[in-house]
């Protein structure tokens, strides 16, 4: 059988696929990622904190947006990719995509939970309450549901095939019941109460603040790249610890 | 096909038969559940009519999803699991035939109680219908995403927290729904966009479901 190829500038891709050959290439990632997250998210603090203008309706309470937003977005958008990985991973039957997707979720938790932290925080002085049964904090809180129930799952099943494959469908259906539980939940919220909260309609942004938001948006992805590589580097060296690239490069001291 | 579909539908059906009070015991927690509300809350009747869809439709929600452990459980371990997952006959449809017998033994039984269980809660006698409607549509869907659950877990240490982990949060929509025709028709708006929502649900469900559950029956019994 022919290895499969996919050749973009004189490099084949799909070499990457293979645990041994990705293990140096994420390590040599990693410092990259996480020096343009640490830069960006200095940079986006320093912009948000003391740069962006006073909020006229919210005073300096609103500046969590800062930390909010791009926690928010990485939560949802985390999702998805451990969706794809998983997806990959059962049509290709490729280990890594499947170590791919579970180096994934706990950034995701991560992201979900202090959206909804921050969310709460937030809300204190705005809306003048910790917790809102607002759509988007619904279906964030349910969303941290799925991810404790992906984690769950894969737990609980010792045998890494089989918990690869299990938490790869169950990642599948959250996605697809994903849209699905927005809507519902949105439904249900114009239903009981009137929309006495929304964000949808807040005054346009500054420029600056912007400029805040983006950069605490790159500092986001820049660290869940470099985190799930990380995360990614543990799981292939404990799965092939057996392996012999793993021995070798054990005895050269380079682990 | 058909005959297959027959064959374990009248197997599984003829199963739970034999082991009537496992039947009982389900549909018994479901009422406990429910009348624990009011001794909690406290039996102020316009209170009691205000929560009645939604105690009741949680209580149906926990109670199919406590059924679901035993759903391929003991065929796992007597390998009859296995003889299904060799047999010429598509898995899917297996599948399909053993969460419809699933769903007559479980749910079925919630659908015919919930009326009674309604009248303590004084519901409007016109919201009793709503409601037998709203869990006919809605129970289906829960047994068909609680499966694919029960196969993801089958066989696993602290199956029953883990499965509620999973499975309680896919149950939100239908949940939703399923109350929402009731407070809206209670509203004077009219259940008709609910119950085509759940129907639509329904449909999406029956249609996809099975294809995840076969999936994941094959990875827990490899």
């Amino acid at each position: 059988m022919s290895q499969p190829t996919l050749v973009i500038g004189n490099v084949n891709w799909f070499r990457y696929a293979s645990p041994q050959a990705f293990y140096p290439l994420a390590g040599a990632m990693i410092p990259w990622f996480a020096w343009v997250a640490a830069a960006c998210a200095l940079a986006g603090l320093y912009v948000g904190f003391f740069v962006a203008p006073t909020d006229f309706q919210q005073g300096e309470s609103y500046r969590i947006i800062f930390i909010h937003v791009a926690a928010a977005w990485m939560s949802m958008f985390i999702y998805l990719v451990m969706a794809f990985w998983s997806g990959v991973g059962l049509v290709f039957n490729t280990r890594l995509s499947h170590m791919m997707a579970s180096a994934l979720a706990p950034t995701g938790a991560l992201f979900t939970f202090i959206a909804l932290w921050t969310g709460s925080l937030w809300g204190r002085p705005t809306w003048g309450t910790w917790w809102a049964w607002d759509a988007r904090l619904t279906s964030e809180l349910i969303l941290l549901f799925l991810y404790f129930g992906y984690l769950a799952l894969a737990a609980a099943i010792e045998e890494p095939r089989r918990a690869d494959r299990a938490c790869a469908v169950l990642a599948l259906v959250g996605a697809v019941n994903v849209p699905i539980i927005y809507f519902s939940v949105k439904w249900w919220n114009t239903l009981h109460q009137g929309a006495s909260v929304s964000l949808t309609s807040a005054p346009t942004m500054a420029a600056t603040m912007f400029t805040g938001m983006i950069l605490m948006a790159i500092a986001a992805w820049t660290y869940s790249i470099a985190a799930a590589l990380h995360r990614v580097r543990s799981i292939i060296l404990e799965r092939e610890r057996g392996a012999d690239w793993v021995t070798q490069l054990d005895r050269g001291g380079r682990l | 096909m058909l005959p297959i579909l027959r064959t374990v539908i009248r197997r599984d059906l003829l199963l739970a038969w034999r082991r009537r009070s496992d039947v009982a015991t389900a549909v018994l927690f479901f009422v406990i559940v429910v009348s624990l509300f009011p001794l909690g809350i406290g039996a102020e009747p316009n209170l009691l009519r205000a929560i009645a869809p939604g105690v009741i439709w949680v209580a149906a929600l926990l109670a199919c999803m406590l059924s679901l452990t035993r759903m391929f459980a003991s065929d796992h371990a007597d390998g009859t699991l296995d003889q299904m997952l060799l047999s010429a006959a598509p898995l899917g449809m297996i599948v399909v035939a053993r969460v419809f017998a699933h769903w007559v033994v479980s749910g079925l039984p919630l659908v015919v109680l919930s009326p009674v269980l309604a009248l303590q809660f004084d519901l409007d006698q016109s919201l009793l219908g709503v409601l037998v409607l709203s869990l006919l549509l809605g129970t289906p869907i829960l047994s068909l995403v609680g499966a694919i659950g029960a196969a993801l877990t089958l066989g696993l240490r602290g199956g029953g927290f883990l499965l509620a982990l999973l499975v309680l949060p896919l149950y939100v929509p239908v949940l939703i729904i399923g109350a929402g025709a009731l407070d809206a028709a209670a509203a004077g708006l009219g259940p008709a966009a609910h119950f085509l929502v759940l129907a639509g649900l329904l449909v999406l469900a029956s249609a996809f479901t099975p294809w995840a559950i076969a999936a994941a029956l094959r990875i827990s019994a490899e």
